[in-house]
């Protein structure tokens, strides 16, 4: 079984700051790691490799320093890593980066499927994996909890909705965006280590996937971000108390003041 | 201090210190006080490929030595020091084999135990024969191609969890310390059952049983090395085995010292903190001192093992010796420092003096280190006198 895993370097912290003049983030004094929810989609695909037989190929698009997460994946059981880094695919939206990263996946040859987290700690999107699956046409399955049964063709997962789950079947190839929920990721191995210190990446720019400049980094992003910012605590809500009937009136008059 | 680890040495204490403080850490209470073998952190360990590091490549590991293992036992000690001996007992369990095993024997044993699928138990003490080794009475008599082993062996580190145990056995008692020999049993052999679990003062989330043998059989290829070889085997084993302790105490040592720096700083009394305090100060100041001189020494004597020293036993006392008595006197002068509150069980530094306890036994008492470098010493000056 041949497996893509997409992971992303993300800033270690929860609390994102952000710089107000040019509206990106401030990334100094704030060490770099693999973004936790990929961390998931490792551990899944490393366990189907050692149940299946096979390899799992890393992929990142990022800066030159972005290395240092694909070396983690491989000292976790990751068998090749890929780095996409070129001047031309930074500022990319979610469409240029599911489009380039479709676009290495293609040049990597066949798979059977790619695992993704279900969304990078920082951006938060959840766009690019279903995005890469656009591009690939083929199936995609969110918010994978449970792989319940894989062989050559078929897959079958159990996906998270708000209200449960449902059972979904798909062929392959196919790609999951998988949760939390689904495993506990290891810690990594000293042989793995070592493998990571010495493994050579495979290194791609925009020249090798042969892109066209207009769908990469920001001039092949469709959308632009005008601004980011902290939206403001939510204020408590109001409970009004008393007749039902008084209630409502009162929630109804201060909701037509609020239009106007 | 810069030690000048290799890199692989390095990623061996990283990784060390990781499963220390996301495993094993948020756990040592729980464990101590339920005294439950660790087996969801020991897996993690064999993952990891911490039974690898002192295996040789060729039967699965990746090649270490006793500095490696040290280095490992050490941080793992800092957070937890009855995690640690479960991993070390495997050590302990192991060496005979690697030293002493035939071809066939690794082939068969150390590839299961570097993958950390099987662990491994060393079993010498008796209920009375502790420090005076050769005193053991568990017989082993030889019945055509099998030998019949009975007895009773007393506080088996990893006894009841590990798979692989060395037991030493007597095979000719009228040649006293000459007539032990050792052998390689595996748990579920008929006739081989374990005793009660021991309840202990410290290290309670490692296992300690007794191992009890009825009429047990084993068959003679299981025998280590030859007959009579059992006591140089201890004597082998131990004097490799012992800067594995010395490192366990400078973990407890320094896990304790660390609890303590940072308790320090916050606890105020007459309106400072206590760091403020030169009597405070002055013994967090001789506990920094003490830890890194025990750690200076047992690092030098792994490296001088591991760099094929022949005349070793002189030199793995003095580390066993000096770093245990060191982490006896650091983790009780710690509880001091947390006060009444060092004194309870909601703080985890009580554990810490309960767990440095064991190192100044086990192993060989400090007694029994005293006499052999005594013993050593007074032979190397017999020695100049005769050249002189």
């Amino acid at each position: 079984m041949n497996i893509i895993v997409c992971i992303k370097q993300v800033p270690e912290t929860t609390e994102v700051r952000i710089d107000p003049q040019t509206n990106t983030l401030i990334r100094e004094g704030i060490a770099s790691i693999i973004n936790p929810f990929d961390m998931y989609a490792i551990e899944e695909a490393i366990r189907l490799k050692e149940q299946q037989g096979g390899q799992v190929t890393a992929i990142t698009m990022g800066p030159p320093q972005a290395e240092s997460a694909l070396r983690q994946a491989v000292a976790l059981g990751v068998d090749r890593a890929v780095l996409l880094s070129d001047r031309a695919f930074a500022g990319a939206d979610t469409w240029a980066t599911s489009y380039t990263l479709a676009a290495a996946i293609k040049k990597l040859g066949a798979f059977d499927l790619i695992i993704c987290g279900k969304q990078a700690s920082d951006g938060d999107t959840a766009q690019v994996g279903p995005g890469i699956s656009v591009h690939l046409n083929i199936p995609q399955i969110t918010y994978v909890k449970k792989i319940e049964e894989i062989n050559i063709d078929n897959i079958r997962v159990e996906r998270m909705t708000e209200e449960g789950f449902e059972i979904i079947s798909s062929p392959l190839p196919c790609l999951l965006s998988v949760v939390k929920e689904i495993n506990e990721p290891r810690l990594p191995s000293l042989k793995g280590m070592i493998k990571a210190k010495k493994i050579e990446l495979i290194n791609w720019s925009n020249n090798d996937l042969n892109i066209d400049g207009d769908k990469t980094g920001l001039d092949g992003s469709l959308t632009q971000v005008i601004k980011i910012f902290t939206p403001p605590p939510r204020r408590g809500g109001q409970i009004f108390e008393g007749e039902i009937h008084h209630s409502v009136d009162k929630l109804v008059d201060l909701l037509k003041k609020d239009i106007t | 201090m810069d030690y000048f680890l290799t890199e692989e040495q390095t990623m061996i204490r990283d990784l060390c210190r990781q499963i220390a403080e996301e495993k094993i850490r948020p756990q040592s209470a729980e464990l101590d006080e339920k005294e439950e073998f660790p087996w969801e952190i020991i897996k993690v360990l064999g993952q990891s490929d911490m039974f690898r590091i002192f295996i040789e490549e060729k039967y699965g590991g990746t090649g270490g030595g006793v500095f490696e293992f040290s280095i490992a036992t050490e941080e793992l000690s800092r957070a937890c020091a009855g995690v640690a001996i479960g991993y070390a007992g495997t050590a302990l369990g192991a060496y005979p084999i690697m030293m002493f095993g035939s071809e066939e024997q690794k082939k068969k044993y150390l590839p299961d135990i570097a993958s950390g699928k099987r662990l491994a138990a060393f079993a010498l003490t008796e209920s009375a024969a502790g420090s005076d080794a050769a005193a053991i009475q568990v017989s082993a008599k030889k019945e055509g191609e099998h030998y019949i082993i009975n007895g009773t062996k007393q506080w088996i580190t990893n006894g009841g969890e590990a798979e692989i145990y060395v037991v030493f056995a007597v095979t000719n008692r009228s040649r006293g310390a000459r007539g032990i020999s050792a052998f390689i049993v595996e748990k579920g052999t008929k006739g081989f059952d374990f005793g009660k679990k021991e309840k202990k003062l410290g290290i309670r989330a490692s296992a300690t049983r007794e191992l009890v043998f009825t009429d047990c059989k084993i068959p003679e290829e299981n025998l280590l090395n030859r007959e009579g070889m059992g006591f140089p085997i201890v004597m082998a084993t131990l004097d490799k085995s012992r800067p594995g302790i010395a490192a366990q105490a400078v973990g407890i040592a320094q896990g304790a010292l660390d609890l303590t720096v940072e308790y320090a700083k916050k606890r105020e009394q007459f309106g400072n903190p206590i760091t403020a305090f030169q009597g405070i100060q002055f013994m967090l100041a001789d506990m920094a001192t003490q830890i890194e001189a025990a750690r200076a020494l047992t690092y030098a004597v792994c490296r001088e093992i591991d760099r094929g020293a022949k005349k070793i036993s002189k030199d793995s006392a003095m580390a066993k010796l000096f770093a245990s008595d060191m982490a006896m006197k650091v983790t009780i002068d710690c509880v001091q420092i947390f006060g009444g509150y060092g004194y309870m069980k909601d703080y985890p530094i009580e554990k810490y003096m309960r767990d440095a306890k064991i190192t100044q036994i086990y192993e060989g008492t400090n007694q029994i280190q005293r006499s052999i470098i005594a013993a050593k010493l007074i032979k190397e000056n017999a020695g100049k006198n005769k050249a002189g």
